[in-house]
């Protein structure tokens, strides 16, 4: 179950990243973060963006254009 | 933490404002401390009243497609030199970004003030084209290349653009 949902449909590179990390500042450690997006990029964008934030990419699916995922805010 | 980037921003053109601002905010969303020094064209596109228009002229590898469409519209160089033809390419390069979901210029400079990106503005050129520190936004450092490689000492990344 995520703590939020960020619906970034329709934004392009680099904004879904930018308002994921908004949102994430704004959570508690541990919470959860649902992101929707429908860039294609932001599949590699968002492995890449746990990677090196420390966040844990808990989920990521894709379904007819929308990709789905789960971050675990965890830095 | 701890990582730092440094960049140089040279170009005051639509196109070329955009790299060093997606690579800024994106940065600083992963946890860099950023700083960009803005020279030359660059401080175009810290002015208050920015008009930033591409320059299809001398620019011959962009494809120029119709909003809404799909396909390029094959056109020489030299129809850019029809006055008029710069601010119909601007136009059009500017409702393609909206249509594209692309944040505008506008949007990523207020989103790199927010993730507190280090703005510093060149003063050689500041005093080169006569403009006014009111001319630009608020919040700029004014200093020169000294200043720069105080900053780039020890950045982790360093790009000229």
């Amino acid at each position: 179950m995520a703590d939020k949902t960020l619906d970034a449909k329709g934004l392009n590179c680099p904004l879904p990243i930018l308002r994921a990390k908004k949102a994430l500042k704004e959570m508690e450690l541990g919470q959860i973060l649902a992101i929707e997006a429908t860039d294609p990029g932001s599949a590699k964008d968002f492995e890449s963006f746990c990677a090196q934030t420390g966040n844990e990419l808990v989920k990521a699916s894709e379904a007819a254009g929308v990709y789905y995922y789960e971050i675990k805010r965890a830095s | 933490m701890g990582k730092r980037l440094a960049i140089i921003a040279t170009k005051g053109t639509l196109d070329m404002a955009y790299p060093p601002l997606i690579l800024a905010t994106t940065a600083a969303a992963l946890d860099y401390e950023v700083h960009i020094f803005w020279t030359f064209y660059g401080l175009q596109v810290l002015k208050k009243d920015r008009d930033l228009k591409i320059s299809p002229l001398g620019n011959p590898a962009m494809p120029m497609i119709p909003p809404g469409m799909k396909t390029e519209i094959p056109m020489p160089n030299i129809a850019f030199m029809i006055p008029g033809m710069e601010i119909l390419a601007s136009n059009m390069m500017k409702q393609k970004l909206k249509e594209k979901g692309v944040a505008s210029i506008d949007d990523l400079l207020e989103m790199a003030i927010e993730s507190e990106v280090k703005m510093i503005a060149c003063q050689m050129t500041v005093d080169l084209f006569d403009f006014k520190h009111s001319d630009l936004i608020d919040g700029l450092e004014y200093a020169g290349a000294a200043r720069f490689f105080e900053v780039a000492q020890g950045a982790d990344i360093v790009l000229f653009i």
